[in-house]
């Protein structure tokens, strides 16, 4: 449930800019003090939780260790050792299709959708029939993932799954495969798997941003003889932009984070064709007690988040000024 | 209904006409949409039509036939295997623990930075910022080390902080917002009675905030319902395991055929469902809540 992360993001996108700040903190004066007691629980469960851990991570990135033992510096070896490691390309090479999975087609998908929903069915059907759709597509994201991973792992288990089951009683055996077992089709199985999982999450989110626009637009609209299609893109997409962001953002960092949905479908493989950073990290620090090489791989990784969510809320910032 | 506000005439005449004219169209989108959904739903559809028939009944007819009989002994058995009441408990008592505390650690932190409006508070908004995007392997580590240090690894309360902790990272972010447009005149009344910052916390502020802290409530509860990887590292016994890692670590396990399988997964859907319909009004209103002002 990536999903309501969503208001953070809107909220730290008023922080990058001056007046946004200004007008989250600032505005109205002082209180007078008194107030920073309550910080202290906060700051201390911080520091012990998030703080202290963080700098031991990067501190240990530099550091040989088998998690027992003294740890020896080594400057940069490890970081030196990753860029050579075809593996560790592998996993970042997979993110990249993950995103598509995740974050781009989900969001092209879920936004056509709740334009028909919100646009279409509620208009000429029932606002009832919108938001039966609108749960049904949203029912995969609310149950935990590695329930989604059983369900998937049985239905696409290669001797008794349903879906071989299915190809087998129309005639088509011949399709039938080893979907998460084949190394050739294991990736582009949990991809599949991950367009399932995410896509109700955008249509909720679009479907709360239309609500704003103001329904007089489509009445004009609809005078001077537009299409729907004309309508879907000039008015739909130009007005859902801050939804559109704050989706592709928090889908793509999600996509960033895979864990759960490998552990439970592929454990990464077979032969690392699912492998993905969080998960390779994991395995160099529970499995091959590389603690110092597991360290360097979440760093980069927490890097590239990091970054990813600094530039996201850059364009974000733009796009709203350009529209405001 | 294909006009809901009273519209002007010469608007709905033309909208009338043009649905009609797309009348079967109108039907195609509807069938199209629901092909989609039934998509969407049948892997769950027929994991609740196998997880109440028997192996016999699966190996002869498939696992789209309906069940000849519903045969419950597959959840049954898997239910007493591992224990799942146990499992059930221990993701309760731990979800419902970090959802209070969380919501009061967001509580004390946006009451000094969005009404107490601390010295360096954008910094601190920025801090917990990051913290919210931090991949948890980042952290992964140091926190297994150092429960091990304290003798807290493989103990529930060791999740329960350090998930109150994450969560509410998140809690102070979206609550600092809420609070920064607190009204300050119910603020200055409560000053004006005499109530210091303790009371007027407890007594106003939390008060008038409560849609707000239920849905954060809400969140903190389902997502640590849900976690995987923090559990998975923490809880190794069988004792304390959560429902997913329960159901996470026995996937692939030998003794797991279709049926057993399904019904499994049946019984980690069961509470989700439970909460997705429990919880469904919050959760609308909280997904989009703060997304757009």
């Amino acid at each position: 449930m990536t999903g309501p992360r969503a208001a953070a993001e809107r909220a730290a996108a008023r922080l990058t800019t001056k007046k946004g700040r200004n007008q989250m903190a600032g505005k109205r004066a002082s209180r007078g003090g008194g107030y920073a007691v309550y910080l202290i629980p906060g700051v201390i469960a911080s520091l012990a939780i998030i703080v202290v851990p963080l700098i031991m991570t990067v501190y240990t990135s530099f550091t040989k260790w088998n998690g027992v033992g003294d740890q020896k510096w080594i400057g940069f070896d490890n970081y030196t050792r990753l860029f050579h490691d075809t593996l560790f390309w592998q996993s970042f090479g997979h993110i990249i299709l993950l995103i598509l999975a995740m974050a781009v087609v989900p969001t092209l998908l879920g936004l056509f959708l709740a334009a028909v929903l919100f646009d279409y069915i509620a208009k000429h059907f029932s606002n009832r029939w919108a938001s039966l759709f609108r749960s049904g597509f949203y029912l995969p994201q609310v149950i935990p993932v590695a329930v989604t991973g059983i369900v998937w792992g049985w239905i696409l288990h290669p001797e008794y799954g349903a879906l071989n089951k299915i190809l087998e009683s129309i005639g088509l055996s011949g399709l039938a495969k080893n979907w998460l077992g084949d190394e050739n089709y294991a990736l582009y199985s949990v991809m599949a798997i991950m367009i399932w999982f995410q896509l109700g999450y955008p249509i909720v989110m679009f479907m709360s941003g239309l609500q704003r626009i103001d329904p007089s637009l489509y009445e004009a609209a609809d005078l001077d003889g537009a299409t729907w299609w004309q309508r879907f893109r000039k008015i739909t997409v130009y007005m859902i932009r801050p939804e559109f962001y704050v989706v592709l953002v928090t889908t793509t960092i999600a996509a960033l984070k895979i864990f759960g949905p490998i552990f439970v479908l592929t454990r990464g493989g077979p032969s690392n064709s699912t492998i993905v950073p969080s998960y390779f990290a994991y395995k160099n620090f529970f499995e091959k007690a590389q603690v110092g090489y597991g360290s360097a791989i979440s760093t980069v990784l927490t890097v590239l988040i990091i970054l990813l969510a600094i530039l996201f809320l850059r364009l974000q910032n733009r796009a709203e000024k350009a529209g405001a | 209904m294909t006009v809901t506000a009273p519209a002007p005439v010469t608007s709905a005449v033309p909208e009338i006409k043009a649905a009609k004219r797309r009348n079967p169209a109108r039907f195609a989108i509807l069938i199209a949409l629901l092909v989609l959904l039934l998509l969407v739903v049948a892997p769950l559809l027929v994991v609740v039509l196998n997880a109440v028939k028997s192996p016999a009944d699966y190996a002869g007819n498939g696992p789209l036939s309906l069940p000849s009989h519903l045969y419950w002994d597959g959840i049954i058995n898997f239910w007493n295997r591992v224990n799942f009441g146990q499992k059930l408990w221990n993701s309760f008592i731990s979800s419902i623990v970090v959802a209070v505390l969380g919501v009061v650690l967001s509580i004390l932190n946006s009451y000094a930075l969005g009404i107490g409006k601390v010295k360096g508070r954008v910094w601190f908004l920025v801090f917990f910022l990051v913290a919210n995007v931090l991949p948890q392997e980042v952290l992964v580590y140091p926190l297994y080390y150092l429960s091990k240090q304290v003798g807290l690894y493989d103990n529930l309360i060791s999740v329960v902080i350090i998930f109150t902790v994450i969560q509410s990272a998140f809690g102070t972010y979206l609550l600092t917002s809420v609070y920064a447009e607190f009204p300050t005149e119910l603020l200055d009344a409560a000053a004006v009675d005499g109530a210091g910052k303790w009371r007027t916390l407890w007594r106003v502020v939390v008060p008038v905030s409560r849609p707000t802290l239920g849905v954060l409530f809400t969140f903190f509860f389902i997502w640590t319902w849900n976690e995987f990887f923090l559990p998975l590292v923490f809880l190794i016994s069988n004792d304390n395991q959560t429902v997913p890692v329960a159901l996470g670590v026995l996937q692939g396990d030998r003794l797991m055929d279709a049926t057993t399988t399904s019904a499994s997964a049946l019984l980690g859907i069961l509470p989700a469902m439970l909460f997705f319909v429990i919880f469904q009004r919050t959760l609308t209103r909280g997904i989009t809540a703060g997304a757009i002002k």
